[in-house]
């Protein structure tokens, strides 16, 4: 693969496929290991591709529709996006401009870690800010404490929050969706909570000092970018594999996506685990943006933008929510007039999308999703 | 002791009217209504402005007058309610449960900052200010006040039992709840109902916003963000979607806050309160008087 | 030879018996049928045949192996798949990937084969696809497999249905009124269908009303009424049974 080249804003499509000939390889048993999965047949019994099958081969309706075009556009768009995000710092490159453009790119990180979660798999995280937080204190923790390099704690930082989302999701995950949501709430509300009252956070104050992760700001940026992109990147390819066509079954019908074979409760979790971890991640750019932590980064609010990002761009749409991350984050810097009913607006905004646009402005097409795993081939 | 105790019961008569609301709502159309705690906040700010218009209370008419206001307040809260299910939860009835609850969380943030927006960023003090002397009853210090609101709370809460249980609207309700399609199809106005039941529940957290402010003496527009998730807790604790059991669940989750925070300190209580919702939900989700739902593996 | 028995099956819904002390089996390869009145408890020996329901007593075995206990998605990895009475598919997402969701089971594809996209991942995605679309072609969808499966008509998501439970590969299907809201011709196609499947070796439980329909196909119906068994045997034997027509003719109006 092309690795961060793919960009930030890219679903990652491949190469154009040929067409799916009538040559294809037989099915049946002879597959991979289906001895496991399929105690209906003998070894030796006839695959499913018996003689008396008919061979309707109903050409007209299995080739995909052109899509090249589509394709094309989607590719271009998210080079587009990680070219404008590679010259940025060309156009402005005072500190300001750079810490709003950092900050910017880890919100995208944050969405679409948030989006595994929500839009592919139908989870409503209210509290999604805690894995941030969970992230930026154990290593700003770490790092202060324990005078490490900030790189160093990266993998106490996947432990940690990988922990976390098993301790939430595990018993939560089992029961109605909507139990989820407000679990979520309160469980950001107690990560805050307790990083407020502990001492090893430093309380109130939080911790400060943490060391940076790159030399000066612009090498900082250019860092930030490339571990989104590849963030970004991994939640697009997640999203199109077997697990993230599972993650969808449920989110469109538990109950058939279970009949069908998919433990929805290892799934639910594993999206959950897979959300924990980008925002454990980003958590860590995070702390060695700021270079300090405090409970007040790690609000409702906070959480409540990053799904607003989800929803505004598009549930479930990588390049969708990639968008709606930009223009959540930048829109302050737009609208300062407006800065008292900034979320306010935002509220009705949720509101007005769900009623009007509820696939977002970006939407993600289930159609367009199926032709790029394809032209995979 | 029995001081923690009675303030447990004094906290808990709050949670429980809130919780209520939660619970109804729930239990007739199984929406978590986010914004259910804000509109305990909308009540707390109503009540403000009404008292402000009638230009503070002195502490001679206090109880009158106050009562006066809470009725106001719970029309207008109510009405609030009404029209909040109208624009932003009936039209996506039937539509994926992940759309009503995002514009739940909408509803909830246009609420807190329509608010900041009108009234302000900062606390407000409210213009009451209920003395008496304490009593001693039990070893326990209550005050003249803290017996009317807990009186008051559990009037609310007894009506609003005899309406569900004891009047035509009340078995409309439980009907609804059981299957909207066959109540609709028996003749009961699905639609009236539910503006009703939002109307009820919207009323009580009114109340009690009104209440919180007259006792704590200072409201703010984020006030029922935190209230909204101990009423959850509290309906949880009861069985979500049962009236005894919410009732139940509230009072219980003020025992347990009163005396998780004399064991581990106030800083930790509202920590305490969700690990307390995190274990029911593990072990008895169904809460302690909820039915429990046919085994579904 | 047995694949599926059921022994003495109870399931109770509060203080109502839905299925009342059934026994039955379905050897391999056959098509059994079975049939009653409306609320006989068909559904519900799926249910708990599935995973759905927790059977209250009785025993449910695969090819010696309890079944009791398990999740829906752990039966369907012994090789049990299904339709629904009301169909289930996943109405926003294409005709292709409902059955490809078929495939779940036995597709060898980790994390990070689809992060990195190994040679596997690509083979696994590739197969995916041509597994999916020969058993679109095998139950004879003709509809745009591209579009969302809502988009299909009904007698189509029907046949989808049955393609995304046999790309699982099962040993035993259950179909769940099959021929529901079918028209005359395609009633016939779903006979048809079914014995091709019968065909593959797969063995077939159904709940169906169209009487045709059941004994056209089945090799042996089992009778159902309040839960219990009332008749089992070749379908000409059920239909003379006067159990049966007692049961289908007198007492229950909505039979």
């Amino acid at each position: 693969m092309k690795g961060p080249g793919a960009g930030p804003a890219s679903p990652e499509p491949g190469p154009a496929s040929p067409e799916p000939g009538p040559a294809s390889p037989e099915p049946g048993p002879a597959s991979p290991e289906p001895g496991a999965a399929r105690p209906g047949a003998d070894p030796g019994s006839p695959g499913p591709d018996r003689a008396d099958a008919p061979k309707v081969r109903l050409r007209g309706t299995r080739r995909p529709p052109t899509r090249t075009s589509r394709l094309l556009q989607n590719r271009w768009a998210g080079a587009a996006g990680l070219l404008v995000a590679l010259l940025a710092p060309f156009v402005n490159a005072t500190p300001y401009a750079l810490s709003i453009m950092t900050s910017a790119a880890i919100f995208v990180m944050l969405a679409a870690g948030l989006n595994i979660v929500v839009g592919y798999c139908g989870l409503l995280d209210l509290g999604y800010a805690a894995f941030l937080a969970v992230g930026a204190y154990t290593s700003g923790v770490l790092a202060t404490r324990f005078d490490l390099p900030l790189l160093a704690t990266v993998p106490a930082v996947l432990v940690v929050t990988v922990l976390a989302g098993i301790v939430i999701g595990a018993p939560t995950l089992r029961l109605r969706s909507d139990y989820l949501a407000i679990v979520t709430l309160g469980f950001g509300e107690i990560i805050r909570i307790t990083a407020n009252n502990l001492d090893v956070t430093g309380g109130p104050s939080g911790i400060y000092g943490i060391p940076h992760l790159a030399d000066g700001p612009v090498a900082f940026y250019y860092l930030t970018v490339a571990v989104v992109s590849l963030a970004v990147l991994g939640a697009a390819r997640l999203g199109r594999s077997r697990l993230g066509r599972a993650w969808r079954f449920v989110r469109e019908d538990e109950d058939a996506a279970e009949a069908t074979g998919v433990n929805t409760y290892r799934v639910k979790l594993a999206a959950y685990i897979a959300g924990a971890i980008w925002g454990g991640l980003a958590g860590v750019l995070f702390a060695a943006h700021l270079s300090a932590v405090s409970p007040a980064s790690f609000t409702f609010l906070q959480s409540a933008l990053v799904l607003m990002a989800v929803v505004l761009g598009g549930m479930g749409s990588v390049p969708g929510v990639v968008l709606g991350a930009i223009v959540i984050s930048l829109l302050p810097e737009v609208l300062r007039d407006l800065a008292d009913y900034r979320f306010f607006l935002f509220g009705v905004l949720l509101i007005g999308f769900m009623l009007l646009r509820p696939q977002g402005l970006w939407p993600a097409r289930s159609k367009e999703a199926l032709r790029s795993e394809e032209a995979l081939r | 002791m029995t001081q923690l105790v009675w303030n447990g019961l004094f906290v808990g008569s709050f949670y429980a009217l809130v919780a209520l609301g939660y619970s109804m709502v729930y239990g007739i159309i199984k929406l978590l209504n986010f914004a259910h705690g804000d509109l305990y906040m909308l009540g707390a700010f109503t009540g403000f402005a009404v008292l402000g218009a009638a230009g503070g209370v002195t502490s001679a008419a206090a109880l009158p007058l106050l009562l006066a206001v809470l009725l106001a307040t719970m029309v207008i809260t109510g009405l609030a309610g009404v029209v909040l299910e109208r624009v932003a939860y009936r039209p996506l009835r039937g539509a994926p449960r992940l759309s009503l609850l995002i514009t739940a969380v909408g509803a909830s943030f246009a609420l807190e900052y329509g608010t900041r927006a009108v009234a302000g960023a900062d606390p407000r003090v409210y213009p009451v200010r209920l003395g008496g002397t304490p009593l001693e009853v039990l070893g326990a210090r209550l005050t003249l006040q803290q017996l009317v609101l807990t009186a008051v709370a559990v009037v609310l809460m007894i009506g609003l039992n005899l309406l569900v249980t004891r009047t035509r609207e009340g078995r409309a309700m439980r009907a609804i709840a059981l299957d909207p399609r066959t109540s609709a199809l028996m003749g009961v106005d699905v639609n009236a109902v539910i503006s009703r039941t939002f109307f009820l529940g919207s009323a009580l957290a009114g109340a009690a916003g009104v209440m919180a402010g007259a006792y704590y003496g200072k409201i703010d527009f984020l006030m029922g963000f935190l209230i909204g998730l101990k009423a959850f807790t509290a309906a949880v604790i009861g069985g979500i979607g049962n009236i005894p059991g919410t009732m139940l669940g509230g009072l219980l989750l003020g025992l347990l806050e009163s005396f998780g925070t004399f064991w581990l300190g106030g800083e930790w209580r509202d920590v305490f309160a969700f690990g307390v919702l995190i274990l029911f939900l593990t072990v008895r989700p169904t809460g302690l008087l909820g039915e429990r739902v046919t085994e579904r593996v | 030879m047995t694949l599926l028995d059921v022994t003495e099956l109870r399931l109770s819904f509060g203080g109502l018996l839905a299925v009342d002390g059934l026994s039955l089996s379905v050897r391999e390869g056959e098509i059994v049928s079975l049939i009653g009145p409306n609320g006989a408890g068909k559904t519900s020996v799926f249910n708990c045949v599935t995973g759905f329901y927790r059977p209250t007593a009785g025993r449910i075995t695969l090819r010696g192996r309890d079944l009791r206990g398990l999740r829906p998605s752990a039966v369907a990895g012994l090789g049990v798949a299904r339709t629904f009475q009301n169909l289930r598919l996943f109405g926003e997402l294409s005709v292709l990937d409902n059955v490809r969701a078929g495939t779940h089971l036995w597709l060898r594809q980790s994390v990070l084969d689809a992060l990195l996209h190994t040679p596997r991942y690509r083979r696994s995605e590739h197969e995916c696809t041509e597994q999916a679309h020969h058993w679109l072609d095998f139950v004879g969808l003709r509809g745009d497999r591209y579009g969302p499966a809502r988009a299909l008509p009904y007698g189509e998501q029907r046949r989808a249905e049955i393609a995304r439970a046999l790309a699982r590969r099962p040993g035993l299907l259950l179909l769940d009124e099959p021929a529901a809201g079918l028209n005359h011709g395609e009633k016939a196609g779903m006979v048809d269908l079914i014995r091709r499947i019968r065909d593959l070796g797969v063995a077939i439980m159904l709940i169906e009303h169209d009487m045709g329909l059941v004994m056209e196909v089945s090799e042996r119906v089992v009778v159902l009424n309040f839960g219990r068994e009332i008749a089992e045997g070749r379908p000409e034997e059920v239909r003379r049974d006067p159990a049966v027509i007692e049961a289908y003719l007198g007492g229950e109006p909505d039979a």
